[in-house]
């Protein structure tokens, strides 16, 4: 098996007396979808907060791509190749698409203390933002602001940032929401393409996608895994089935 | 360049540069020497207002408290010529220096907060320079204390009025060229960017606290260099130049003129200035005595900026393109 990218080890996050996050230990391996799924108040969010850097664990320990990045700063995360998409669409609503992109990667290119040349005709910078642009179907909207674009294209914008540095693991936090069944589809189909070079840790509610998608499925249920496995696995799993799939698998 | 000549914006800002430019000759020509101190004042304050609208406009910091660096750069010219060191070459640095430094040590500290809490922030240390600049017993306290003007030997004599205006101006122009290039380099962007949406910044990969507060420390240098210019300009220092008033009237200022537009703060000055100026007698003239409540029309006038011109002045003169 192969050396996992991401992963953590018996983490545990309490609010109060409630356990949001209760012993979980999970990884993401080179080359695989690894889909996070859970009912409402399972914990999902409080974890990919923890794994992002949003906020810290309690206990446990988070590794990545050989570092132990637990009490790492999100920035310096990122900057590890640990990508990620917004639950909420977040885009930087007063610059247009191309912009956007473009800020990403100048987010991957060293450091930004140079006040002096114009980065908006910085080739260095366009140039990749335009590929990824492309790469994400948005190639012709480029200068468009990105409050103009609709909300399928502004999260095929996010994904296009997040993808700006490169990252060797993807954290995508709902990525189909909001989107229409088309919109859907496509976003599966480009995501399976990506997958070879971006694993990814998907969170999502749309169980028809995380079944398509994921090689692995991990369910969390009140901030415990309850359950790991292939999607058949899940599928035929008795406890998952009662605390969470019920209607929808039958 | 040329292009930019031939909207609205580029005719209004090359004739108010062009006025400014002149104005000392302008000034003699018409035997109006009351107005060249005005226009002294408005250049200095242009200045400030350049520094402030690089953290606030662009940048989305609301500092509450930009006037301190008024007192800083001033308080450190005027300490050190009531010691008897009058050279500019060693005045201007230290000043420089001092206002570089504590912007950077407050910009640390209040930079970890928010919205209201920044504002607040800001205009505690503020209050802070500003009482201490009136405990300053040694320094006239309260009343402040008259200075001889930074010498410059063999260079520029700052006692001769034209040539401190040009000093200014001259100045100016570098703090709004060193803007232009600013908004729109790499370390603007992120600014702009952090304006926008810090979070998306910080899943960029942007340690945005660190682009801050090196904005912040900027802003505050160049606030430190107005400073010195207002305490040349008036030969005296005093605690009230960076009160919060004043600190008031340089976000009134690039509130007015645009904010994190590159001309708002030129803009919003001479406005303010004008305004300040015109009308009490303007409301004199409609009646006796009016002109003492100017007020009454000015602030009305910036509620209806605030409702109805967010951009400002500068989103008057038309449609931006950057």
């Amino acid at each position: 098996m192969k050396e996992p990218l991401l992963r953590t080890e018996r983490l545990v996050k309490r609010y109060g007396g409630l356990l949001a996050t209760d012993n979980v230990s999970i990884d993401v391996r080179p080359g695989e979808i690894h889909a996070l799924i859970g009912p409402n108040g399972a914990g999902k969010t409080t974890l990919v907060h923890q794994l992002t850097g949003v906020v810290a664990p309690d206990s446990g320990t988070i590794h990545f791509a050989g570092h132990d990045i637990t009490r790492l700063p999100t920035h310096a995360r990122v900057r590890l190749g640990l990508g990620r998409s917004f639950q909420i669409t977040s885009v930087l609503r007063e610059f247009t698409a191309l912009e956007n992109v473009a800020l990403a990667v100048q987010g991957h290119a060293g450091h930004s203390f140079r006040f002096l040349a114009d980065a908006r005709r910085d080739e260095t910078l366009r140039a990749p933002a335009r590929r990824l642009l492309d790469e994400v179907g948005l190639g012709a909207r480029g200068s468009v602001l990105a409050s103009a674009l609709s909300h399928g294209e502004q999260r095929q914008l996010e994904l296009a940032m997040a993808l700006a540095g490169d990252p060797t693991v993807l954290l995508l936090d709902e990525p189909m929401a909001g989107m229409g069944v088309e919109e859907s589809q496509r976003l599966i189909g480009f995501l399976r393409a990506l997958k070879q070079k971006h694993a990814m840790l998907l969170i999502e509610h749309d169980m028809d996608a995380v079944f398509q998608l994921a090689d692995r499925i991990t369910v969390l249920v009140y901030g415990r895994a309850i359950a790991s496995g292939t999607p058949g696995e899940i599928r035929a799993n008795a406890e998952v089935r009662q605390a969470y799939l019920g209607e929808e698998m039958a | 360049m040329m292009a930019a000549l031939r909207t609205p914006r580029g005719i209004a800002t090359a004739l108010i540069l062009l006025v400014l430019a002149a104005l000392p000759l302008l000034t003699q020509a018409f035997d109006q020497r009351y107005l060249l101190s005005i226009g002294t004042r408005i250049i200095i304050w242009s200045i400030a207002a350049v520094s402030l609208n690089m953290i606030l406009g662009y940048g989305g910091m609301v500092s509450f408290g930009h006037a301190m660096f008024f007192g800083i750069g001033g308080y450190a010219v005027g300490i050190l010529s009531a010691h008897g060191v009058s050279s500019g070459w060693i005045q201007w640095p230290v000043a420089l220096l001092a206002a570089t430094a504590w912007a950077a040590l407050i910009g640390l500290l209040s930079l970890r907060t928010r919205g209201l809490y920044f504002i607040m922030i800001t205009l505690a240390f503020a209050q802070l320079v500003y009482y201490v600049g009136s405990g300053l017993e040694a320094y006239g306290g309260d009343d402040g204390l008259n200075i001889s003007r930074s010498r410059f030997p063999g260079l520029i004599d700052l006692r001769d009025k034209a040539s401190f205006y040009w000093l200014c101006f001259a100045l100016l122009c570098a703090s709004l060229w060193f803007c232009s290039r600013y908004a729109n380099s790499r370390f603007g962007l992120v600014i702009r960017g952090a304006k926008s949406n810090e979070l998306r910044m910080t899943a960029l990969g942007f340690p945005v606290f660190r682009y801050r507060l090196a904005a912040f420390t900027i802003a505050g240098a160049l606030g430190g260099l107005s400073g010195i210019l207002l305490a040349n300009e008036g030969a005296y220092i005093s605690p009230a130049m960076m009160s919060w008033m004043k600190s008031g009237d340089l976000i009134v200022i690039i509130v007015l003129g645009g904010m994190g537009t590159l001309f708002g703060p030129l803009y919003g000055t001479i406005a303010f200035f004008v305004l300040e100026e015109a009308l009490p007698p303007v409301l004199n003239l409609v009646h006796k005595g009016w002109g003492e409540y100017w007020m009454i029309v000015f602030g009305p006038l910036l509620v209806l900026i605030a409702l109805y011109a967010r951009g400002g002045i500068d989103s008057l003169l038309g449609r931006r393109h950057d």
